[in-house]
């Protein structure tokens, strides 16, 4: 059995509860930081090779360095709590199991880039998490580990939680801090990065829920440790979450020498498709990466293992699909997601995936023509790289790549004007009845 | 709007569907609310107060069921900031109503993990057993039926979100179920999130 760090406990009744945190010596990383100077904290993360965990996979310790410590404003540390990709649930779990773990990584990131202030930015839907959240809090500020003079050490720090209302732009860093100031979420022109003009135009780093969650572990195990720990550069403990057609969905904790096979078909992660059916393809990191399939999963499931497949790890939302699931259906029904989660600020996002929706749609009707794909081609490759933040890409990748990947699919679709592949979730929808 | 050369647009399309909220009856926060506010304010900068704009309507949501301009007036008074501001940002979240909803709002997830797992016939039955189409209200005026995108349930699809509370693996045979459960039992009928192991 695999070593657990970030999720040994959370089956445990009352794991989340500060009593249970402390008996496994929760908040020692803290002790241990705030008797290192933030420059020293700052450079054992370097050290520990943590990467971002939200999806882009950007090394921690050198974002915190990024931050601006001579504008004379005060800093803010903001975690990303929005977890809001498709095929994503790992933070979720981490906060309403483990949530001191948290708040001791987001003391520990508020003390190394100077902060006073961490704002955890949770998805509106995280109703019941946050109420976990907002409690623990509250026993964590009783207890003396937030606020005012924390254990005596002169350091002041608060944590506040704030709710989003149901916007999956709000994951992108500069969107998150524009909905914590109360506006819409939508994505900011980078240059400035938030490292230095963030959060009320003040220096602010956005660290996702998982990386902040290694922070401990590092400044109480040791950087070395850390780095030894997986497959050079993708170092850590790493948290996958597997749903779609598997026996066994769930997040799992391992290493990220682990094989994207071994994720979907070893028993002790999802124990391979459900029903005896036959895996047709792979989603590895959230519905916004390129999928893999059945013959391109022997490879680490790390972020440079995945990329060198021509995919990304992402958030690690591996999706999971049998041979009865029509990949046009799936293009179709992910558009609708990007279509409807489009924040409006970049027309060729806007447009684009409004557009590209109706395209597969009428494809999936059986109404398409041949010319449908080159448009769709075009649509795509108009969207990809012309928008603000990644979200543009992120609508183009799932026909982009399905296209590439399943293209007799997607011609099949049109030549017969119905779909040739045997759903029979699809099959037994009355409404989809006339073209199943 | 902007124009794709080659895309056909056929008709009605492009239309806003912007409909401007109700006015509704007057509007102010019940002062146990009003103090939730002040104190939610207080966790951001004193020039800031904008920042709790999302807690304020959570709070009048609360109060009133749903959001009405009059409600928006107020919110901006006690945040400090013009009603447009307010409007601009109801207009952006999905989780603000502008139009009166059930007692219990059914969120069916659709997006692709629920959607494998067999969402769209679970809506299908709710929605027959409901007799509404996604996104009306029953003529109890009990449940209102939504069709979101996802809710970071994945690992327990399909996922149904009634109000602030989930319900998980629904079954597209145990729509009814899950109705007659409501009624009766309001939300302790529901799974609850699966990790809660304290609960089971």
């Amino acid at each position: 059995m695999t070593d657990l760090y970030l999720t040994k406990h959370i089956r445990e009744a009352h794991s989340y509860t500060l009593g249970f945190y402390l008996k496994q010596g929760g908040y020692g990383a803290l002790k241990k930081a705030l008797t290192m100077t933030p420059a020293a904290v700052i450079d054992a993360v370097k050290a520990s090779g943590l990467r971002g965990r939200g999806g882009a996979g950007f090394p921690t310790g050198m974002k915190w360095g990024f931050v601006d410590q001579k504008s004379g404003k005060p800093r803010y540390l903001c975690c990303n709590a929005d977890e809001s990709e498709p095929g994503t649930f790992k933070d979720h779990v981490l906060m309403e199991r483990n949530p001191h773990l948290l708040f001791e990584g987001c003391l520990i990131g508020c003390h190394a880039i100077g902060a006073k202030v961490a704002y955890i930015y949770i998805r509106g839907e995280f109703a019941h998490v946050q109420d976990v959240l907002e409690a623990e809090l509250a026993e964590a500020r009783k207890a003396g580990y937030i606020g005012k003079n924390i254990l005596g050490t002169g350091f002041d720090c608060e944590i506040h939680m704030h709710r989003g209302a149901g916007a999956y732009e709000a994951g992108e860093e500069t969107a998150l801090i524009e909905s914590l100031e109360g506006k819409r979420a939508q994505p900011r022109l980078k240059p400035p990065f938030p490292a230095v003009e963030g959060l009320y135009g003040c220096p602010t780093a956005v660290n996702n829920v998982e990386t902040l969650c290694n922070v401990p572990l590092i400044i109480e195990k040791g950087p070395e440790w850390f780095a030894g720990i997986g497959p050079e550069k993708n170092t850590g403990p790493k948290l996958y979450c597997v749903s779609g057609h598997v026996a066994r969905p769930g997040t799992y904790e391992a290493p990220m020498t682990v094989t994207m096979r071994d994720l979907i078909f070893d028993p002790k992660y999802a124990g391979g498709i459900r029903d005896g059916r036959k895996l047709k393809a792979v989603i590895p990191g959230g519905s916004s990466v390129p999928v893999l399939l059945p013959d391109q999963l022997d490879i680490p499931a790390s972020f440079d293992g995945v990329a060198q497949a021509g995919s990304l790890l992402g958030s690690a939302g591996i999706i999971v699909m049998d041979d009865t699931t029509c990949m046009v259906w799936a293009a179709e029904n992910l558009l609708h997601f990007y279509k409807h989660e489009s924040c409006g600020k970049c027309t060729p996002c806007r447009e684009g995936g409004d557009w590209l929706h109706r395209i597969l749609g009428k494809i999936e009707r059986g109404e398409g023509q041949m010319k449908d794909l080159d448009l769709l081609l075009s649509v795509s490759n108009n969207i990809l790289g012309k928008t603000l933040c990644a979200f543009g890409d992120a609508a183009a990748t799932p026909v982009l790549s399905t296209i590439k990947t399943f293209r007799a699919e997607y011609e099949a679709h049109i030549r017969e004007g119905r779909c040739t592949v045997p759903a029979p979730w699809r099959a037994r929808t009355k409404a989809a009845a006339h073209h199943a | 709007m902007s124009f794709h050369p080659a895309m056909d647009y056929g008709r009605g399309r492009h239309q806003s569907a912007r409909a401007l909220p109700d006015t509704g009856p007057a509007f102010v926060f019940t002062a146990d609310r009003r103090a939730k506010l002040e104190e939610i304010c207080a966790r951001y900068p004193a020039d800031q107060r904008k920042s709790a704009i999302l807690a304020a309507l959570y709070l009048a949501q609360d109060q009133q069921g749903y959001l009405t301009q009059n409600a928006m007036r107020h919110v901006a008074e006690a945040i400090g900031c013009t009603p447009a501001q307010v409007e601009d940002v109801v207009s952006f979240y999905t989780m603000f109503y502008t139009r009166p909803v059930g007692r219990h709002v059914l969120q069916v997830c659709r997006t692709l993990s629920c959607a494998l797992m067999g969402a769209e016939r679970v809506t299908e039955e709710l929605a027959n057993a409901l007799h509404v189409r996604p996104g009306e209200t029953d003529a109890s005026g009990e449940f209102t039926l939504l069709e979101v995108e996802c809710l970071g349930a994945c690992d327990r699809a399909p996922v149904v979100g009634v109000n602030d509370h989930w319900h998980e693996c629904q079954r597209p045979e145990d729509a009814k179920a899950l109705i007659d459960g409501l009624r009766a039992k309001g939300a302790a009928s529901l799974t609850g999130c699966y990790l809660a192991v304290e609960k089971k």
